[in-house]
C-alpha cells in the first residue's frame, strides 16, 4: 500500500467568471452592493411583469404604479385635506410620539425594577414567576384590559406599548446588574464606598451596555406593537393609516406604509446601536 | 527619607510582635461542604474543604513581603483575608494591633486583572478612588494628587485614555497608581504581573522596585515567580500545598537596595536562596500533580 501524503495543490484552479468579477469589483462591499441591486431588480421585474400579465390577484398593483404612488406620499408627507385625509408624515409622527411616550414609560419602570431585582437574588426569585407569565403575552391581549381600565384610546395605546416593551429592558437590566464583574465591587469595597455610591458610580455604568441592548430590543418591540394597536384603536397613526387604506383597497398606499415603517424601525435600531457603542468603552456588545 | 533610613537599619531582622503592622494569628479558612438534611436525602453531600490551616506570621512596617507557593495553595485566599474582602473561619488578622473585619482604605489592593473601570479614563479612575476615600478633599488638591501618581507610574500623556486603549502593562500601572493614590499604609498585590508577557513583566518589576524606593509602603505580594520575589522582597513566605495549606518557611532576602536585575545573581547567597525556593516549589508542585492522578 502506498501511504504517501497527497500532493498539495500548487495553485487553486482559477474560475474565469470569478476572475472577471474580481477584476471589475475588487472588494466584497462592492460585490454585495451589485448583488443587492440584481436581487432588487429581479423582484421589481417579476412584480411588474406579473402584475401586467395578470399572474396575481386583480388587486395587486404594478411595481411602477406602486413606486409612483410611493413618491406621491413621500414627496408631500404633511398635507391636510380635512380630518380624514392627511399626509402620511402626520400619521408617522403621531405613531412615533406614542411609541416614544410608551417606551419611556416602560423603561422608567423596567430600569429601576431591573436594578432592584438584579441587586437582590431573593427578590429576583420571588418576582421571576410574574415576569415569566406576563412576558410572552401578546400586545393585543392587553388592549381590551387597557380600554376597559383606562377608557381613553390614546392612553391605552401608550399602556400597551409600555407593558409589552418593558420586558427585554427589565430582563437585560437585571442580567447586567447581577453580572457586574466582581472585581469592580471588590475595588469599591476596598475603597470603602457606600452602597449608594457603588450602585450609581459602578454598578449602573458597568451594566449600561446590557441595559441599552435591552432598550434596543424594547424599542423594536414598541415600534412593532404600535401598528397593531392603532389598527384596533383607530383615529390616527400609521396603523390606522394602513387599515384605512385597506378599506380604500389602496394597496400601493399600504406598501408605502410598510416601507416607511421598516425604514423608521431601522433608524430607531441604529440609534440604539450607536448609544450601545457609546456606553461600551471597548467591551464586547 | 526618614522611613527609608529606618528601613535600612532594621528591616531584615525579625521584629517583635508589638511592632508588627500586619499580624496574622492562627488563620484557618474552611469552605463548608453540603451536609444539610436535604443534601443528605438527595445524596449530594460533600466534605468541608480546608483551604488554610492555622497560619500565623507577622509583617513589620515598611517591609516588602512576597507570598509564593504552588498553585491552589490558597495564596489569593490569604491576600483576600488580609484585604478584608473575605473573613476567616477562625483566627484573626490585626492591622497595627487592632482586628479587622472588613476592607478599608488603609489597605490598597492591586488586582491581577487590573479591575479598572472601563467607562472611566485613567485620570477618572484615580479621581474615583480619591473622591471615595477623601470626599472632603478639594478638587484642586485631588487633581494635583492624581497628576502626581500618574507621573509616578510614568503615564503622563495617557490621562485621558480609557482602559481599553491601554496595553496590559499600562493598565496595571494605573492599577498601582490607583492603589497608591489613596495613600494606604499597606499595599496588597495579587499576582500583579501574572497576566503580562515576560518583557513587560520585567519592566514593571523594575518600576515597582523604583516606586517602592520612593514610597516604602508595607507590601504583601502574591507571586509565582522566584526571580520576582528575590528581586523585590525583604521576606518571602513559602507556602505548602493545599488542602490545609500552611507556611513552610519564611526566608529573609538580605540583598542591599536598590537592587538591579543585572547584578542580582552576583549577590552572595542568591543562588542558595534560589535553589532552596526552586527545590521547595518543585517538591510541592510535584506532590500537587501526583495527588490529582
Amino acid at each position: 500500500m502506498d501511504y504517501s501524503l497527497p500532493k498539495a495543490k500548487l495553485r487553486s484552479r482559477s474560475n474565469p467568471v470569478m476572475a472577471v468579477i474580481k477584476t471589475v469589483l475588487p472588494n466584497q462591499d462592492l460585490q454585495a452592493f451589485v448583488l443587492f441591486l440584481l436581487i432588487l431588480g429581479s423582484i421589481l421585474m417579476f412584480w411588474e411583469v406579473g402584475a401586467k400579465s395578470g399572474w396575481f390577484s386583480p388587486l395587486m398593483p404594478s411595481a411602477s404604479q406602486t413606486l409612483s404612488d410611493f413618491w406621491g406620499w413621500v414627496s408631500d408627507p404633511f398635507y391636510v385635506k380635512g380630518t380624514n385625509d392627511r399626509g402620511i408624515g402626520w400619521h408617522l409622527i403621531t405613531s412615533l410620539r406614542r411609541v416614544v411616550i410608551g417606551f419611556t414609560v416602560g423603561a422608567a419602570i423596567a430600569i429601576p425594577a431591573g436594578v432592584l431585582i438584579g441587586l437582590f437574588p431573593v427578590v429576583s426569585k420571588a418576582v421571576d414567576p410574574f415576569i415569566q407569565i406576563l412576558k410572552p403575552v401578546s400586545p393585543l391581549a392587553w388592549l381590551p384590559i387597557g380600554l376597559g381600565l383606562i377608557k381613553d384610546s390614546e392612553s391605552t395605546a401608550i399602556f400597551v406599548i409600555a407593558i409589552t416593551s418593558l420586558w427585554p429592558t427589565l430582563i437585560n437590566t437585571k442580567f447586567g446588574v447581577s453580572n457586574v464583574d466582581p472585581s469592580y465591587i471588590d475595588v469599591t469595597r476596598t475603597l470603602g464606598a457606600s452602597k449608594w455610591r457603588t450602585i450609581i458610580k459602578v454598578i449602573l455604568p458597568a451594566a449600561a451596555p446590557s441595559i441599552v441592548s435591552g432598550m434596543r430590543i424594547s424599542a423594536g418591540i414598541a415600534w412593532l406593537v404600535i401598528v397593531a394597536a392603532e389598527i384596533l384603536i383607530g383615529g390616527t397613526g400609521v396603523g390606522y393609516f394602513v387599515w384605512n387604506e385597506w378599506n380604500n383597497l389602496s394597496i400601493t398606499s399600504i406598501i408605502t406604509a410598510i416601507l416607511l415603517i421598516g425604514a423608521i424601525g431601522l433608524i430607531i435600531d441604529r440609534l440604539f446601536g450607536l448609544l450601545q457603542h457609546w456606553v461600551s468603552f471597548g467591551r464586547a456588545v | 527619607m526618614m522611613l527609608s533610613m529606618e528601613q535600612e537599619n532594621n528591616s531584615p531582622t525579625q521584629q517583635g510582635q508589638d511592632l508588627a503592622q500586619i499580624s496574622v494569628r492562627d488563620i484557618s479558612m474552611v469552605y463548608r461542604g453540603r451536609s444539610g438534611l436535604i443534601d443528605k436525602i438527595t445524596r449530594r453531600t460533600s466534605k468541608d474543604y480546608i483551604a488554610l490551616a492555622d497560619i500565623s506570621f507577622d509583617i513589620a512596617p515598611n517591609t516588602f513581603v512576597s507570598i509564593i507557593g504552588p498553585s491552589g495553595c490558597g495564596k489569593s485566599t490569604l491576600l483576600n483575608l488580609i484585604a478584608g474582602l473575605t473573613n476567616p473561619t477562625s483566627g484573626a488578622i490585626l492591622i497595627n494591633g487592632s482586628e479587622i473585619y472588613a476592607p478599608g482604605p488603609d489597605r490598597g489592593v492591586v488586582f491581577q486583572n487590573y479591575a479598572l473601570m472601563p467607562w472611566l479614563t485613567v485620570a477618572e479612575n484615580l479621581h474615583f478612588a480619591l473622591e471615595t476615600v477623601y470626599p472632603k478633599m478639594s478638587v484642586a488638591d485631588r487633581k494635583s494628587r492624581v497628576y502626581e501618581y500618574i507621573e509616578l507610574v510614568g503615564l503622563i500623556g495617557a490621562e485621558k485614555k480609557h482602559p481599553h486603549e491601554l496595553s496590559g502593562g499600562m493598565k496595571q500601572r494605573v492599577g498601582i497608581a490607583r492603589a497608591l493614590a489613596i495613600d494606604p499604609e499597606i499595599l496588597l498585590m495579587d499576582e500583579p504581573f501574572g497576566a503580562l508577557d515576560a518583557l513587560t513583566r520585567g519592566f514593571l518589576q523594575d518600576e515597582v522596585a523604583r516606586i517602592w524606593e520612593q514610597k516604602r509602603k508595607t507590601v504583601v505580594m502574591i507571586t509565582h515567580s522566584i526571580e520576582e520575589a528575590l528581586l523585590l522582597s525583604d521576606k518571602i513566605v513559602m507556602m505548602k500545598r493545599g488542602p490545609a495549606a500552611g507556611i513552610d518557611e519564611i526566608l529573609n532576602v538580605p540583598f542591599p537596595r536598590p537592587r538591579s536585575r543585572e547584578n542580582l545573581d552576583q549577590q552572595s547567597g542568591y543562588h542558595d536562596l534560589k535553589a532552596e525556593m526552586e527545590d521547595h516549589l518543585m517538591r510541592e508542585t510535584r506532590a500537587v500533580e501526583a495527588s490529582r492522578i
